[in-house]
Order: structure tokens, then C-alpha cells, then sequence
């Protein structure tokens, strides 16, 4: 019994729970934000990448392959700290907040685009000529026959990539982006306890497990093709 | 322009760095080859838990997984390292990482084992059995052959996934690439000894990324 | 048939080559107002390749295609104009899999020729009923047997009202009692006064509906001529070989 209160009283204290509660909704907002930021511009970003690259316009293909290959290759704690430490040494400073939405945007702008090519590349090729036979001029045909099923294919791995990104969120802790992560452990640091900690990795259960879990659902509904 | 290069691509402070970055690599690819096995060895546990005859055994593998894809695998390094000391247990940076690298990375694999091995149809259970094979023989010698085959472009990227996560070490001081990079950093004020790692995790990754999109665009025509 | 009306579709040196092997060889032909001109030859003879050049599906080496006079292989020609003039139906159907039958057929109509979806929806309903398929307009290809879905991409390819229909192989991945369902339909629009280039291996289709038969082999027309003669009495020996070979 002693060890259990001592247990309670470490990761669960009610004192502490009712003091730090609104620091840590505060970082639940921000969390969201940022996130909610960084899945809008990441995945459009990603579609625009992939739309350009259908033109095969050779140098811009290159780029394009080698932006992506990049920032699919590198962690995003590097890029963050990069960022964060390089930038305001060539003059130009953004704030914390800033530099983890462009990060994390970037970052998911790769693997979205990897994601929206494969979806068109396997859309069958009588598609194409079905539709340019009937004079579909080439970006008609993008739109209203390639693109609505491409898109459809790419649902599965796109809500993985993109849960798995919105958790790099809590890498806004260590330059100071007031998420989830940053206000419990400031509130540990002041509380001396571990309660807000817990607090803090409840707060991410219950914001991801749905999500979570609704990505196994499309997964399921839309699987690839496999074997 | 000319600031760019002073601050980026600083190659006499790099080159000073080069010693303290090596040694970080190194710790680097220690943990990845302390943490990649376990990862996929627990994955393999978890799939084939979530497949049990038993309703707890495949709630609670189904739970777990859900559970540790759902928690940022810095939150949970962090509880680990700073919180279980308020309860009495002391982890070693290394520790830590080991433990919160052991439960995120085996709920990615396990996930993964869990599509392949649903991915071999359910003809291949009903073939091997009905020559008499036992469940664990069938899952053994004919369904996980198969399985890991179907889902491999996955489980390569997952472990590009883990490689890159062992930066995330660097927050509780465990003197991997990034720390060491870092440390480099404020020490010289400048940012080339980060862009020398990053340069070191492209080597490193770039050609594995390659492989993938090639084996991704394969399975999806 | 009208004689003395220019021909609709005229071929003239044509040549296609695929990196080092060429595929077409040279075609001279022309197909007159409201024939149905049929395609017969073994695979590999260039039979596809020629149907796809007429609307540069395929970009020919050499050589050109005038389509109602107008040369669609012209540097300055708009491409996407001229295919609205050209209809074509593909052996695989290639029928857009999140449509309804009825906005395969509208979206050319739509998009393409900006007709305004009420006059749209009329032309595409007038289609698909010269087809027999009304009745499944607001069906999903998905929900169609094989036939059916040959003979809605028919009335794509109808609703644009081209000069010229081009098959290729229209019912070769069709189960065999389906098959007679898509012929009638091209039967009613041979009587309709559609001009066709049919390629095609149903041999007593072309021996009931053609007007002409053409025999092509390693990429060069080999004989040519009305289908009681190639079938009946071919003049050359590789053509008597191929007949021979198909059997009835």
C-alpha cells in the first residue's frame, strides 16, 4: 500500500493536476496548431510537387527528386537545430514556432510527394489515352481522371506519414516551442514531481489514439495491392 | 552569399569538429545495432501476439501497439529518463533511449508484420494445415516467408525511420552524431559541424531512400 | 458508300519505328466516307501501331495523316481538336473506374467541347442509347459486365460525333458470349453511316459488315481488297497462310 501511494503521488498527484492542467491545455493548443499547420501546407505542398513533376521537365524533376531524397534522408532534429541555430546567423530570425512549422512542412512535403507520385504512376496508361483520345487536353485530364483516383490510393500511407510527422512536434521542446512536451517538463522543473510528465504523455495518448486508429481504419478500407 | 558559406559550409571548422563527429557516429551506429534487432524481434513478438487464440493476449498487442504509435518517442524518452527517477529508478542516458527506442520501435514493426502476415492469403493457413502442419510450424515455414517478403519496402523504411530517430538520443545527453554535432556548434558559434552530420546521415541514408521509391513505385503498378 | 466524296481518313508513307525496329513500314491508305474498313494480320504485324498513329497515340517517324483533309501529324496542328473528330475504342475498354456510365461519357462533352451540363447529359442519354445501355446510365463501370462496358465506351467515343471511329481489337478481351453484343452495336453504326477502321480477329464480322479487308504483315499492307475476295480467293501467299492459319 505504501508503494502504491508513493506511486500515485509521483505520476498521478491531484495538487499538482489541478495546478498545471491549464499549461498543459495551453500546450495541447499549440501542439494542435502547429500540427494542423503543418498537415495543410505539407500535403498541398506535396500534391503541387507532384502535379509539377507529371510535366517532366527535366532540370525541375531533378530538383524536385533531390529536395525530396534530402529531406526524406535527414532527421528532423537536425533540420530543426540548423535552422534554429543557422538562420539568425545570416539574418534571418523566426521565431521558435515558425521554425518547427517550416521544418516539419518540408519534411512532410517529401514524403507526401514520393506518396502522390507512386499514386499516379500507377494509374494504368489507358486512362491517359482514354481520355486524350477524346480530346481531354493534359491538365483536364490530370484533374477530373488521374488525380481523383491517384488520390484515393494514397490515403492509407499518407495518414501514417503524416501522424508519424505531427508527433515531431514535441521536437519544438528543444528550441523552445511552448507544445505538450515543453510545458510538462518546465512544470516538472518547478514542481519537482513527475505528475506533470505524465500528464503531458496523456495529453499525446489522447490526441493521437484516434487519429492513430483511424489510420488503420483507411488502411484497411483502401489497402495497396499487394502480392 | 558569402555569409551563407561562413556559417553552412565553414570546411576549417569542420574539419576541426571531424574528430568529435566521428566519435558520435560511432555511438550512433552502436545504438542503432543495439536497438534495430531488438526492435524488430519485439515487432515480430507483438504481430504474433495480436494473433493468438486468446481475445486478452490480442487486445493487449493490438492495444500496445496503438499505444506506443500513439505517444512521440521523445515524450516517452523523456519520461523515462527524467521521470522514473521520482520513482526511484535511476536509467543511464543509454538505458533509457534503449527501452523508449524498444517499445516505439516495436509497435512500427509489429504493425508491419501484422499487414504482411494478413497480407498472405488465407489459403496458404488452409493449405499447410490441412498437410498437418501445427499453427506455429505453418506460421514459421510458410506464412512469415511470405509475409516479410510482401511488407520488406516497409520494414526497410521503418528502419530508416529508426536510424534517424537516434537523434532524438541527443536531447538526454547521449553523446551520439547530433550531440556531438551540437556540442560543436556552441562551441565555435557556427552551424557547419551540423550540416556535417547532416552531410554524414545523407551518405548514410540517401541511397536506402533511393531504394525505397523504387521498391514503393514497384508494389504500387 | 459515297464514291467520289474525298476519303475521310487518308495514310501515306507512314513509318514508325520503336528504337531500332520499325514497326510500320511504309502504309499507304485511304478509307472513304462510311466504309468499314477491317484490319486482319498476325501479332507484331503493326495492326495497333497504325490505328494509334491516326491519332498520334503514337507519333510517327515518317510520314503523314490527313483526318477530313485537315494533317493531324502538322507541327501546328491542335492535337486535342482534331481527337475530338476521331473516336476511338481500346481493347481494355479504359473506362474511368470512379464515374457513372453516364459521366464517362459527359465529360468530353463537358470539358472538352463546354457544352452546359443539361445539353450534355442529353447528348450523353442520346449515346448511350444508340447503344442500348440508357438504362445503366447512373451505373459504375465496377457494376457492368464486359460487354457492357465496350459498348459504353463506344458512346464516349460516339458522343463527340467524330468523322471516324477507330477500333483496336474492340472485343478480343471480351468473354465469347459477350462478344455478339458489341459487334451488333458496330453493326447499327455501320448502318448509321459511321465511317470505321476496325482491327479485329472476329473474321465473320468482317466477312458480313466490311467493305474492305486489309491484310498486314511485318508492317506493310500485304493485299487489300472486298472480303469475299481476301477470305475467299487471296491473291497472295502469305495472306492464304494467315487465313489457312485461322481456320474458319
Amino acid at each position: 500500500m505504501e508503494a502504491w501511494s508513493r506511486f500515485v503521488d509521483t505520476f498521478f498527484n491531484w495538487t499538482i493536476i489541478e495546478r498545471y492542467f491549464p499549461a498543459i491545455m495551453k500546450g495541447v493548443v499549440v501542439t494542435i496548431e502547429i500540427a494542423g499547420a503543418v498537415v495543410v501546407t505539407g500535403t498541398l505542398l506535396g500534391l503541387v510537387l507532384a502535379i509539377v513533376r507529371t510535366f517532366r521537365m527535366l532540370p525541375v524533376n531533378a530538383l524536385i527528386v533531390i529536395f525530396v531524397d534530402a529531406f526524406r534522408a535527414l532527421p528532423p532534429l537536425v533540420l530543426v537545430l540548423l535552422v534554429y541555430f543557422g538562420l539568425p546567423n545570416i539574418g534571418i530570425n523566426l521565431p521558435s514556432f515558425a521554425v518547427l512549422w517550416l521544418v516539419l512542412s518540408l519534411v512532410l512535403t517529401a514524403f507526401a510527394e514520393e506518396i502522390f507520385w507512386a499514386g499516379i504512376l500507377s494509374i494504368p496508361k489507358g486512362q491517359w489515352e482514354a481520355a486524350r483520345s477524346t480530346g481531354l487536353g493534359f491538365l483536364a485530364t490530370l484533374a477530373y481522371v488521374v488525380l481523383p483516383q491517384a488520390i484515393r490510393l494514397t490515403v492509407p500511407p499518407l495518414t501514417n506519414r503524416t501522424i508519424a510527422i505531427t508527433k515531431n512536434t514535441a521536437l519544438g521542446t528543444v528550441i523552445g516551442v511552448g507544445e505538450i512536451l515543453n510545458q510538462a517538463t518546465t512544470a516538472q522543473s518547478f514542481s519537482g514531481n513527475a505528475t506533470p510528465l505524465m500528464m503531458g504523455a496523456i495529453a499525446y495518448v489522447i490526441l493521437f489514439i484516434p487519429v492513430v486508429v483511424l489510420g488503420r481504419l483507411l488502411e484497411t478500407r483502401f489497402a495497396w495491392r499487394r502480392v | 552569399m558569402e555569409a551563407i558559406i561562413q556559417q553552412f559550409f565553414n570546411l576549417a571548422i569542420m574539419e576541426r569538429a571531424l574528430p568529435l563527429i566521428l566519435s558520435g557516429l560511432r555511438e550512433t551506429i552502436l545504438i542503432c545495432i543495439l536497438v534495430i534487432p531488438l526492435g524488430l524481434a519485439g515487432g515480430l513478438a507483438c504481430a504474433i501476439m495480436s494473433l493468438s487464440h486468446l481475445r486478452v493476449a490480442r487486445w493487449a498487442a493490438v492495444a500496445g501497439i496503438d499505444f506506443f504509435r500513439a505517444i512521440p518517442p521523445l515524450v516517452l524518452l523523456i519520461f523515462i529518463y527524467a521521470g522514473l527517477p521520482f520513482a526511484g529508478l535511476r536509467p543511464s542516458p543509454m538505458t533509457a533511449v534503449a527501452v523508449a527506442f524498444f517499445l516505439n520501435t516495436s509497435s512500427y514493426y509489429g504493425e508491419i508484420y501484422r499487414a504482411g502476415i494478413e497480407s498472405v492469403g488465407q489459403g496458404q493457413w488452409d493449405a499447410a494445415r490441412s498437410t498437418g502442419l501445427k499453427g506455429y510450424q505453418t506460421l514459421a515455414y510458410v506464412v512469415l516467408p511470405q509475409a516479410v517478403r510482401n511488407v520488406l519496402p516497409d520494414l526497410v523504411s521503418n528502419t530508416v525511420e529508426v536510424v534517424k530517430l537516434t537523434s532524438i538520443a541527443s536531447v538526454v545527453a547521449l553523446p551520439e552524431l547530433l550531440y556531438s554535432a551540437d556540442m560543436a556548434r556552441s562551441v565555435t558559434f557556427n552551424s557547419s559541424p551540423i550540416v556535417l552530420a547532416a552531410a554524414i546521415y545523407l551518405v548514410m541514408l540517401w541511397p536506402v531512400v533511393r531504394l525505397i521509391s523504387r521498391l514503393e513505385r514497384r508494389i504500387a503498378a | 458508300m459515297t464514291t467520289g466524296a474525298p476519303p475521310i481518313l487518308e495514310i501515306r508513307g507512314l513509318r514508325k519505328k520503336f528504337y531500332d525496329v520499325e514497326v510500320l513500314r511504309g502504309i499507304d491508305l485511304f478509307v472513304l466516307p462510311q466504309e468499314l474498313v477491317f484490319v486482319i494480320g498476325p501479332s507484331g504485324s503493326g495492326k495497333s501501331t497504325l490505328l494509334r498513329c491516326c491519332n498520334r497515340l503514337e507519333e510517327p517517324s515518317a510520314g503523314s495523316v490527313r483526318v477530313g483533309g485537315i494533317d493531324i501529324t502538322g507541327r501546328s496542328t491542335d492535337i486535342n481538336a482534331m481527337r475530338r473528330q476521331i473516336g476511338m475504342v481500346f481493347q481494355s475498354f479504359n473506362l474511368y473506374p470512379h464515374m457513372t456510365a453516364l459521366r464517362n461519357v459527359t465529360l468530353a462533352l463537358a470539358k472538352v467541347l463546354r457544352r452546359p451540363r443539361a445539353e450534355a447529359e442529353r447528348l450523353g442519354l442520346a449515346a448511350l442509347d444508340r447503344v442500348g445501355l440508357a438504362g445503366k446510365a447512373r451505373s459504375y463501370p465496377g457494376e457492368l459486365s464486359g460487354g457492357q462496358q465496350q459498348r459504353v465506351a463506344i458512346a464516349r467515343a460516339l458522343a463527340l460525333e467524330p468523322k471516324v471511329m477507330l477500333f483496336d481489337e474492340p472485343t478480343s478481351a471480351l468473354d465469347p458470349e459477350l462478344v455478339g453484343s458489341v459487334l451488333n452495336v458496330m453493326r447499327e453504326l455501320k448502318r448509321g453511316g459511321m465511317t470505321m477502321l476496325v482491327v479485329s480477329h472476329e473474321l465473320r464480322f468482317a466477312r458480313d459488315a466490311a467493305d474492305r479487308v486489309i491484310f498486314m504483315d511485318h508492317g506493310v499492307i500485304v493485299e487489300e481488297g472486298p472480303p469475299q475476295q481476301i477470305f475467299s480467293t487471296p491473291s497472295q501467299v502469305r495472306t492464304r497462310a494467315f487465313i489457312a492459319e485461322l481456320g474458319r
